[in-house]
């Protein structure tokens, strides 16, 4: 994913749905007969992903959200990456 | 129905009583009819198709898929039949996706206009599958036994994807549309499908009776599995993601069914039979209904649900073997109409003792590939064949194979 700047803008893929399901306590990726289970981090990360905030906009949020946390940056990248790579998300 | 009549639990279904330990039912497949104008023949609908004309009303459906839901259910397919004879289907799919379900059509695309199209989109409905019986119009419509159907379901499968839907071609794959799964791959290309179903016909219902007819031989299966893998090569991960599902007769180990026997798929026949699975209303077996009993019982409580669940029920060789825990002994259905009892093991292991009865099904496969004649005619899916249907389907148990 060298190709993350900040100023990309990412959207979940057309095929995916992000909810939260109450009986898995947990944020979920439904698509066409099935399922993906996010964890915490992940969920409130895609939570974030709107298809308006950019990655930058994405990490202020979160990091504003959890001032405890430390620096986000990396952890909010590589999950960026992953789930690009996975084609959950796309950037516009 | 009851004389307590429609039954909706009142009770919260967070810590419902489960003593045998059993999953959510995370898969609900509510097959609204059975009634379809195409007359495949290798529908998975039961051979009985006279005796099944009862069905739920569009508020009985609801109130399934609300229990479902507070189950955990999360994914809810609309099937058949053909789900689109349904003329409450909208209503179902608007009540079903406000529930939060992610709602699956699957759908022959007869009986779909674009004005239907968009009207399913406005009521919410998540994603569309449709099934194509081959990639030319004549032997298309020559298997679905139904004139116009190709160019209808060419003309939907666009209208599916020019509307915004993710879509899911589904092509059952046999001894007679094997041999041009490039030009079925090339077709799916072409209408811009998500995702392409490859998938062998499994031997339930009506496939079960016509097998020696649909069975492709080894060589086939060979090869069509070579040209999937070379145009997913040549794909590189762009266009239609390719799904080939193999059949079990070429295996020496049974597939894990179902992921184990009401472990997270739940069926819903028309009439508001509950099953674990939708071949499973051929086992001898009574299933509970949804018109007597909470989904939660069910689920969780019924003889039926649990009749295959865990291992105690298991006989040998599976009761000792270490590979129980991977393949639940395989499938329930496939041993009891194989062997005439469910609790064998699916004769598609090599370790069960009517092993012989999936070598032989090859056997009959090289030979009826190669002009031998077969054991009884192709029949296609009809009420007018459904009596020697049901007169072949006890012979095939009992005597052949
Ligand atoms: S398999 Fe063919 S005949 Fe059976 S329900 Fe589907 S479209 Fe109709
Ligand atoms: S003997 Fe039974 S449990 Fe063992 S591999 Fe065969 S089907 Fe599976």
């Amino acid at each position: 994913m060298a190709l993350m700047t900040p100023e990309q803008v990412p959207v979940i893929s057309s095929i995916y749905r992000l909810q939260w399901e109450d009986s898995q306590q947990s944020h979920v990726l439904l698509y066409p007969e099935g399922m993906v289970q996010l964890n915490g981090s992940a969920g409130e990360i895609m939570v974030m992903v709107d298809g308006e905030r950019s990655v930058a906009e994405i990490i202020s949020a979160l990091q504003a959200k959890f001032p405890e946390a430390g620096d986000l940056t990396d952890d909010i990248v590589e999950f960026l990456g992953v789930a690009h790579e996975r084609q959950w998300i796309q950037f516009a | 129905m009851s004389d307590s009549g429609f039954n909706s639990p009142e009770m919260p279904a967070k810590t419902p009583a489960n003593p045998h330990g059993a999953g959510r039912p995370f898969w609900l497949l509510a097959e609204l009819t059975y009634k379809c104008p195409l007359q495949c023949t290798y529908c998975s609908n039961p051979l009985d198709l006279k005796g099944s004309g009862k069905e739920l009303t569009t508020d009985q459906w609801i109130s399934v898929f609300e229990q479902g839901r507070k189950m955990g259910a999360a994914q809810l397919g609309f099937s058949g039949g053909e789900p689109l004879v349904r003329q409450d289907l909208e209503i179902l799919i608007r009540e079903a996706r406000a529930m939060g379900y992610y709602t699956n059509l699957i759908t022959s695309g007869l009986g779909m206009d674009d004005r239907r199209v968009a009207d399913f989109k406005a009521a919410g409905l998540d994603h569309i599958q449709v099934s194509f019986q081959a990639s030319s119009e004549e032997l298309n419509n020559r298997l679905a036994g139904s004139q116009k159907a190709f160019q209808q379901k060419l003309a939907m499968a666009r209208e599916v994807k020019e509307q915004g839907y993710p879509m899911v071609l589904n092509f059952v794959i046999h001894r007679d549309n094997i041999d041009e799964i490039d030009k079925i791959i090339e077709l799916s290309i072409e209408l811009k499908a998500d995702f392409v179903e490859l998938a062998i016909a499994q031997y339930y219902g009506w496939a079960f009776i016509n097998r020696e007819h649909l069975l492709p031989t080894k060589a086939q299966l060979q090869r069509a599995e070579a040209i999937t893998n070379q145009y997913r090569d040549k794909l590189g991960g762009a266009g239609p993601k390719l799904i080939f599902v193999t059949p079990d007769y070429y295996e020496e180990r049974p597939k894990a069914c179902m992921n184990g026997w009401g472990n997270i798929f739940l069926t819903i026949a028309p009439d508001g039979t509950a099953l674990p699975c939708h071949s499973a209303r051929e086992l001898p077996i009574d299933f509970p209904n949804v018109l007597d009993h909470s989904l939660e019982e069910i689920w969780y409580r019924s003889t039926g649900f649990n009749h295959f669940r865990g291992y105690e029920w298991m006989k040998e060789p599976c009761r000792s073997c270490d590979e129980k825990e991977k393949d639940f002994g395989g499938c329930r259905c496939q041993a009891f109409k194989l062997t005439g009892d469910a609790a064998n093991a699916d004769p598609v292991c090599s370790k069960s003792s009517a092993h012989g009865k999936i070598l032989q099904a090859r056997y009959e496969a090289e030979s009826m590939a190669a002009g031998g004649a077969g054991h009884s005619p192709k029949l296609a899916r009809n009420t007018h064949n459904q009596q020697a249907a049901l007169a072949l389907n006890e012979r095939n148990i009992i005597a052949r194979s």
